[in-house]
Parts: structure tokens; C-alpha cells; sequence
């Protein structure tokens, strides 16, 4: 009998139905992948069950007995415990603090006892095999990995019979997701329930037994993994048949270089050179923290040079600010991976984020003349497929992948010629990621130069001309078209880390 | 680095990670020592050191840092509480109006004007947690509703305080050491044991990250309020310790305290956005701003200059904390 059950379970927001009627089922002892694009109502389902949202129709069941989960910590009463896609960390809070949260040891007054506080949470974390994490570091100090490594530990050491993991893996490296991998299949070995989602297909067929599909709202189907293939599962998820994933590499032409960067120092980067021709999508790959982000962000000028020079179509350049890459001749963009904290404004329109950075162009006398502004907008919209009822609708309600959309949309606007795409397709469901990686496709054949950088392997071994792996802010190896694999990538990647640091 | 590593860190390199981790704290601290060290060779050199002037000090400080203390609480939580100086004033009023010269009198009161100012807090509180008012909307609301009780109760300026509530809280013990010095310890060793209990590491969590916070199953609505109670509890409580150093009463005399109870947090290196601070900053932040009015005193600066200085310095200490920052932000 099913452990965990979900019976005709509803929820909506507003008008938007977010499930409907939706059911699920979780055995003892069993990895259950949870699937679907976003928007399906995998979140929805898991912040229900762990009580940070109460459903409208529906029964949730516990071993056969009717349970009511108000609150989270109705939750955690019932061994219910989550790691949510949106950390629930305290930033200015030690990692002690936050793993003890609610249960901290106590002295013999009755009050908190610093010191065993931090021992306790460093036993913890030494026994999960995370002793690189120091237990009186605080949070907001922690690079992403490590704080969601954080947010696991916490859970995990709740000791819960039911753990419930939201994209668990979006944060971290190779190396991370194997540790995770390895943990899960121990919590499973125990007897206990593991629900996960996942946008990584390959994610799912190695780690769960079996695997329920959601779309708009609903349950499609539950299958043993061992019975459905990712073809089939992407069909079912999005309800069309999606011939290829990855759209054909264009060929690409002689052509002169439209970036050149050599000796350049930043962050944690040093000596990087590199050159990006017209058409090319060059990736940068490589574990994660190997100071890709300090590169695209120099390039940027979002972050200070220390040293090196940097040509556009091969006149030297000076980028101090983010406003001298977007300048006429020079054309550089930044789409990051936090498209909420770095780039869109969620509460303006789709029109009013687009033409931010050209308002100057588009205005006479401080005016702006709004219907050129409708027709740039529209016709960006028209040309990048942006799913939205309108221009003027607010971009915080429209999915993460058109948010992408968007703000692709507002740099090509701006005529940038060099594209520094920053892991964008992060968190975005399987649907969104194919338009995106056509849009890239089209934006590359149109002549622009692309660079691009993905946590996902398999994405940049399918999309990317040449790849650049970095390996502790240097480039370590060049990998060319057909010779880039994702066994390739990893392989390149992690044979650097084998080695001894000079 | 093992658990074992972590034990055995020596002394010095813990210091520095906590001053690091702490800059803003030990700025306000840094601040405050070179005020005291200004302040005594000055008054010592003009022949004004004495116990007087000492019990002086900490008696016009304590009203200011017990209130601050009480507002750290609600700042901690990411709210701010205006109503801070009506509840003093309301206080003082009735401390002024209907305290007796009688042991009896004295407690009934005084634990009477408490519980009021606990319950206006509260109110506060139930309005923000509950009914999800902004703070600084709810706070200003009450701040006019007790100002406008305050003058009800004690409409012009006057009534008396019992020589003997002056004498316990304003006084000298032994002749020798202010009664105000022994409060403040009291206060101290409160602020050690209550940061150490679980209703604080709730206030902090909540001025981290509410929804976070709710996720880990802290009562945050609860915390909201006790965080609001203790902001009036701790303003009743300055009230009564205003009447004590004044001995009379007036019911507009703590409207100041609104304003300079949030600079004392501000001072003390209390985060306006929540989550981050304590109260020991502060406690440092109202001795800063006593001691720059005894300072101008003094000099005999016109004391229509005294809230251009106060503010002065406020400035002035936010600056020095924002390069501070900055500068660890480059080298760590």
C-alpha cells in the first residue's frame, strides 16, 4: 500500500489553476521522480504536502490515515521534511544556527548553549561528509553549492520518513549531485520515502525506481523508470512530440574574430585568452566556480580588470561599466542565470523592461514615442516567440523561460553583437529550453557571437562550436565540435581537479 | 577542516573572525571608548569629574538605552516602532500622577504602568503580525493614540515622584555607585541570557527572512508580537526610569525618545533591515549620544545646537560603517 498518497488534490491562485483534481502516490522505501514542465504543479504538490501552502479540494494520506498539513511544522511533526528550490536558509545566521533551527541543545537554565550548538552541527555535517563546511561560518558567506548543501544536511538530519526534494540539483556541480546521488540511494536503503523533481532527464533514469509525470495540473501517468525513455516522457510533459532537443549545430563560417581578450585578470581569473569569432557559441565550461562568472561579468565591465585587454572587432576597447559594453561599437550583453536579482524588473512591463537600456534612442525632448516603442517591442516579441497577453503585462507573471525571453529580447534591441549568456536556462522546464536553445541557434546563424556557459553538461556538448574548460580561473583545455561530449566535458573537467595545484 | 580543527583555533584568529563577522559592533564600541576617553580627560581637566557628574551621565543614559534596547527588539525583526516615545511620555505621566510615597504604591504602580505598555506593544504587534499593516503605519497610528493619552492623563507639566524611587534607580549605592551602573548590569546579564533563548533566535529569523523562517517552523506571528510587547514593555519601563531621574512629570517630554531610540540601534550597528545586531550595540549607541549632549554641555555650545550635533555624529558613524564595510568586503 502506498505510504505517501495524494488524493484528488486542487489548488488555485487567483483564476490559475495550479493542480486539478491531481493525484500521487509514494511507497516505503522508493525514489519517486515527480516530472513536467514548470507550471505542472510539481512545486505546487510539494509545497502542499510540506504545509507552506494549504490545498483547496483534496485528501492528503499518511499510511493509510487521513492527515491535515496546515503549517510546515505540521509537516515536520508528521516526518515530512523538504528541500525547497528556494533555499530557506537564514542568510545572516551561522550554518549551526540553521541547521539546529528549533531544536538547539540547551544548557541546564533552559538556555541555548553556544558552543555544543556548533559542535552538534559539526558532527552533523562530518557525518553527512561535508566537513568542508565550517559550522560557525555564516550563511550568506557560503558560495550557492554550499548553501544548498546547507539546506540538505538540515533536512536530512531531522531524520524524516518522507523527504521531499525540490530541483534539488540545479545549484550544484558534478561532484555535489554525485554526493547527493549517493546520500538519497542511503536514505532509500533505510526504507525511507524520497520524492524529487528534476528538469535533468538523465537525473532521473539513474536515481529513481519510479517516475510520475505531471502536466498542467495533473497526473499523465506513473511508470517504473525502467519503462519509459526520455522521449516518450518529454511527448507526455509537454503533450507534442519534440523531434530533438537540441536543434542541428550550424556550420560555421570563416570569419574574423568580434572579440579578443587576452591576459585578462579578474576576480579569481587570471590569464585568460580568448578570442570569439562572428557566429561562433563558444562555452565555458568547466566545474562550477572556476571563475566563469568572474569572466562574463569582466566582459561585462561589471567587475574590475586587474589586467589585460580586450578587442571588439579588433579595435581595443576600455569597459569600466556596464554602460561602455552596451555602447554603440562595442555590443556587449549579459544575460545572467539570476534573471530576478540581475537583470529584469518584475513588477514592470514586458515594453518597459525591454527598452530600458534605449529609451535615449527612442525619445524626442525627454518624450518617448510610444509608438515606435509598440512597434520595437512587438516585433521582438513576434521574433523570439515571447508567450505573453500583452506588452504592458508585468513580467514578474510570466514563466522563467520568456522572463529569459525578455531579456534576451531587451539586449538585442540595444544591436549587441556579442551575446555573454550566463547559465540561463536554469530552473526553465524541457519546452522552454528547446525554444531557447533554437533562439541561441538563430541568434548565432544570424551572425552574432555567443558565449555561453550551462551547469548542464549535455548542453553545452550539443550546442557550442568550441568549449573552453577553466580550471581555477585559467583556461585549461579547448575542445573543438565533434570532439565535444558530455563524457568529454566531465572528463576534462575533472582531470583537472585531479591534479596537484602547482 | 575537520570538527577537531575548529576547537582548537587559536585565540587570536578567533577574535579576528569575530570582528569581522561583527564590524559594525565593534565600531560602535570603538566609537564609544574614544567618546569616554574625550569626555573624562575633558571634564577631568575642567575639574568636572566626580561622582556626580558620573551618576549624571548614567542616570540621563538609561531612560534612552532602555528604550533603544526595546526597539532593538521590533529593528531585529525588520519592523520600527514610532510609538516608542508616547509610551515613555504616558509612563512618566502616570508614574507623575498617581505614584505614592509608599513601598506599596510604588510596586503597584510601577508594575501596572508595565503591563499597559506591554499590552500597547502587543497591540502594535497584533496589527503588524495579524492584520499586516506596515510597521511604521501601526506605530505611527499609536504613537499619536498614547501621545494623546499621555496629555489626557497629565495635561500640564507637574505631579511628584517619591523621593524613594529616585533614590533606588537614580541614587548612589554606597554613596559611591550609581544605582543606574547596577541596573545596567542587570540589564546586560537579561540581554546575554535572552539572546540565548528560542523567542530571540526567532526575532532573528524573522528579520532574516520571514518566509524562511516560517519554512523552519518558527512561530513568526507570535515572534512579531512578543517582539512589539518587548519594544513597550522596555518603553514603560524607560518611563518609569525617566520619572525616577526627573522626579516630576510631563506628558511630552518622551517624544524625543521615538527618534533617538532608532539612532542608538542605528549606532550600534543594529541592521534597519533586520536579522542582524544586538542590543550591546545598542547600549554603546546611547551612551554615544548621551555623552555628545554632556560634551556640548560643556563646551557651552548653545543647546539649541545639541540635536545639529546628535545628528552629526549619527551621520558621521554611518559613513565610518559603510567604509568599514566596504573595506572587509574587498579583503575577505
Amino acid at each position: 500500500m502506498a505510504y505517501l498518497e495524494a488524493v484528488d488534490v486542487s489548488k488555485s491562485f487567483g483564476g490559475v489553476h495550479a493542480l486539478q483534481g491531481a493525484s500521487f502516490e509514494a511507497d516505503r522505501g522508493e525514489v519517486h521522480a515527480l516530472v513536467g514542465e514548470n507550471g505542472a504543479g510539481k512545486s505546487t504538490l510539494i509545497k502542499i504536502i510540506s504545509g507552506l501552502l494549504r490545498l483547496d479540494r483534496g485528501q492528503l494520506r499518511l499510511d493509510g490515515q487521513d492527515i491535515r498539513i496546515d503549517r510546515p511544522v505540521a509537516a515536520q511533526r508528521l516526518g515530512i521534511g523538504t528541500v525547497f528550490q528556494e533555499l530557506t536558509l537564514l542568510p545572516h545566521m551561522t550554518v549551526a544556527e540553521n541547521l539546529l533551527i528549533g531544536r538547539e541543545p540547551r544548557d541546564r537554565f533552559g538556555l541555548i548553549h553556544p558552543g555544543e550548538l556548533v559542535r552538534r552541527a559539526a558532527r552533523i555535517l562530518g557525518g553527512m561528509g561535508l566537513q568542508q563546511i565550517r559550522a560557525d561560518a555564516v550563511v550568506s558567506g557560503l558560495p550557492l553549492a554550499q548553501r544548498q548543501l546547507v539546506e540538505i544536511a538540515k533536512v536530512v538530519s531531522r531524520s524524516p520518513t518522507i523527504l521531499l526534494f525540490d530541483e534539488p540539483t540545479s545549484a550544484l556541480a558534478e561532484r555535489e549531485v554525485a554526493w547527493l546521488f549517493d546520500l538519497i540511494r542511503g536514505l532509500r536503503a533505510e526504507g525511507r520515502t524520497i520524492v524529487f523533481t528534476s528538469h535533468r532527464w538523465n537525473e532521473v533514469r539513474d536515481l529513481s525506481d519510479r517516475i510520475t509525470i505531471f502536466r498542467n495540473g495533473q497526473r499523465v501517468g506513473t511508470f517504473a523508470a525502467a519503462e519509459i525513455d526520455e522521449n516518450r516522457a518529454v511527448e507526455l510533459m509537454t503533450g507534442r512530440h519534440v523531434s530533438a532537443l537540441f536543434p542541428p549545430l550550424p556550420a560555421l563560417p570563416p570569419a574574423d574574430p568580434v572579440l579578443e581578450v587576452s591576459g585578462l585578470a579578474s576576480g579569481r581569473i587570471h590569464d585568460v585568452d580568448c578570442t570569439l569569432r562572428r557566429g561562433e557559441i563558444l562555452g565555458i565550461g568547466g566545474l562550477q566556480g572556476q571563475g566563469q562568472r568572474d569572466l562574463f561579468l569582466a566582459l561585462f565591465g561589471a567587475q574590475r580588470l586587474r589586467a589585460g585587454t580586450i578587442k571588439v572587432g579588433g579595435r581595443p576597447v576600455t569597459i569600466r561599466h556596464p554602460r561602455d559594453a552596451i555602447a554603440a561599437g562595442i555590443g556587449i550583453a549579459l544575460v545572467p542565470e539570476d534573471r530576478k536579482a540581475e537583470g529584469l524588473f518584475l513588477p514592470m512591463s514586458v515594453r518597459q523592461n525591454m527598452t530600458l537600456p534605449v529609451l535615449g534612442r527612442l525619445s524626442h525632448l525627454g518624450y518617448v514615442d510610444a509608438r515606435r516603442e509598440t512597434q520595437m517591442v512587438g516585433g521582438m516579441v513576434r521574433q523570439l516567440g515571447i508567450r505573453t497577453p500583452g506588452l504592458d503585462q508585468v513580467v514578474g507573471a510570466l514563466s522563467g523561460g520568456n522572463q529569459q525571453k525578455v531579456l534576451i529580447g531587451r539586449w538585442l534591441l540595444t544591436d549587441a553583437r556579442i551575446l555573454l549568456l550566463y547559465d540561463i536556462t536554469r530552473g526553465v522546464d524541457v519546452a522552454t529550453k528547446h525554444d531557447i536553445y533554437e533562439l541561441v541557434t538563430t541568434l548565432s546563424k544570424g551572425g552574432r557571437g555567443i558565449m555561453y556557459y550551462s551547469s548542464d553538461t549535455a548542453e553545452m556538448a550539443h550546442l557550442c562550436h568550441r568549449v573552453l574548460v577553466m580550471r581555477e580561473g585559467r583556461v585549461a583545455t579547448e575542445l573543438r565540435a565533434p570532439e565535444i561530449t558530455p563524457d568529454a566535458l566531465v572528463r576534462a573537467s575533472l582531470q583537472v581537479g585531479a591534479e596537484a595545484p602547482a | 577542516m575537520s570538527a577537531l580543527a575548529l576547537e582548537r583555533e587559536p585565540l587570536g584568529e578567533r577574535l579576528r573572525r569575530y570582528a569581522l563577522r561583527n564590524a559594525s559592533l565593534v565600531l560602535s564600541y570603538l566609537v564609544l571608548v574614544a567618546m569616554v576617553i574625550y569626555y573624562v580627560a575633558y571634564a577631568a581637566g575642567h575639574g568636572q569629574l566626580s561622582v556626580f557628574s558620573v551618576t549624571s551621565v548614567f542616570n540621563n543614559t538609561m531612560p534612552l538605552l532602555i528604550a533603544a534596547m526595546g526597539q532593538t527588539c521590533v529593528v531585529l525583526t525588520g519592523g520600527i516602532d514610532l510609538s516608542v516615545g508616547s509610551i515613555v511620555s504616558l509612563s512618566n505621566s502616570l508614574a507623575a500622577v498617581y505614584m505614592q510615597d509608599s513601598l506599596r504604591s510604588v510596586v503597584e504602580w510601577s508594575a501596572l504602568i508595565l503591563i499597559i505598555g506591554s499590552l500597547a506593544g502587543a497591540t502594535n504587534g497584533l496589527l503588524v503580525a495579524v492584520g499586516r499593516i506596515q510597521p511604521i503605519l501601526v506605530t505611527l497610528a499609536s504613537l499619536s493614540v498614547w501621545a494623546g493619552a499621555a496629555l489626557f492623563v497629565l495635561p500640564q507639566p507637574g505631579g511628584t515622584i517619591p523621593a524613594g524611587f529616585t533614590a533606588l534607580l537614580a541614587g548612589n549605592a554606597w554613596g559611591i555607585v550609581p544605582a543606574s551602573s547596577i541596573a545596567l548590569l542587570l540589564l546586560i546579564v537579561f540581554w546575554m541570557a535572552f539572546r540565548r533563548t528560542g523567542l530571540a533566535v526567532a526575532l532573528y529569523a524573522v528579520g532574516n527572512d520571514e518566509r524562511s523562517a516560517r519554512a523552519n517552523g518558527v512561530p513568526v506571528v507570535w515572534a512579531k508580537i512578543a517582539a512589539y510587547a518587548l519594544s513597550g514593555f522596555f518603553a514603560a519601563l524607560a518611563g518609569l526610569y525617566l520619572s525616577a531621574v526627573t522626579t516630576s512629570g510631563d506628558a511630552t517630554t518622551g517624544a524625543i525618545y521615538t527618534l533617538t531610540s532608532i539612532a542608538a540601534v542605528v549606532l550600534g550597528g543594529v541592521s534597519l533591515f533586520g536579522g542582524r545586531g544586538s542590543a550591546a550595540g545598542s547600549m554603546a549607541g546611547a551612551f554615544v549620544l548621551t555623552l555628545i549632549v554632556n560634551l556640548l554641555f560643556f563646551a557651552n555650545i548653545n543647546p539649541l545646537l545639541q540635536e545639529f550635533f546628535q545628528g552629526l555624529v549619527l551621520i558621521l558613524a554611518m559613513a565610518a560603517s559603510v567604509v568599514v564595510n566596504l573595506l572587509l568586503g574587498r579583503s575577505s
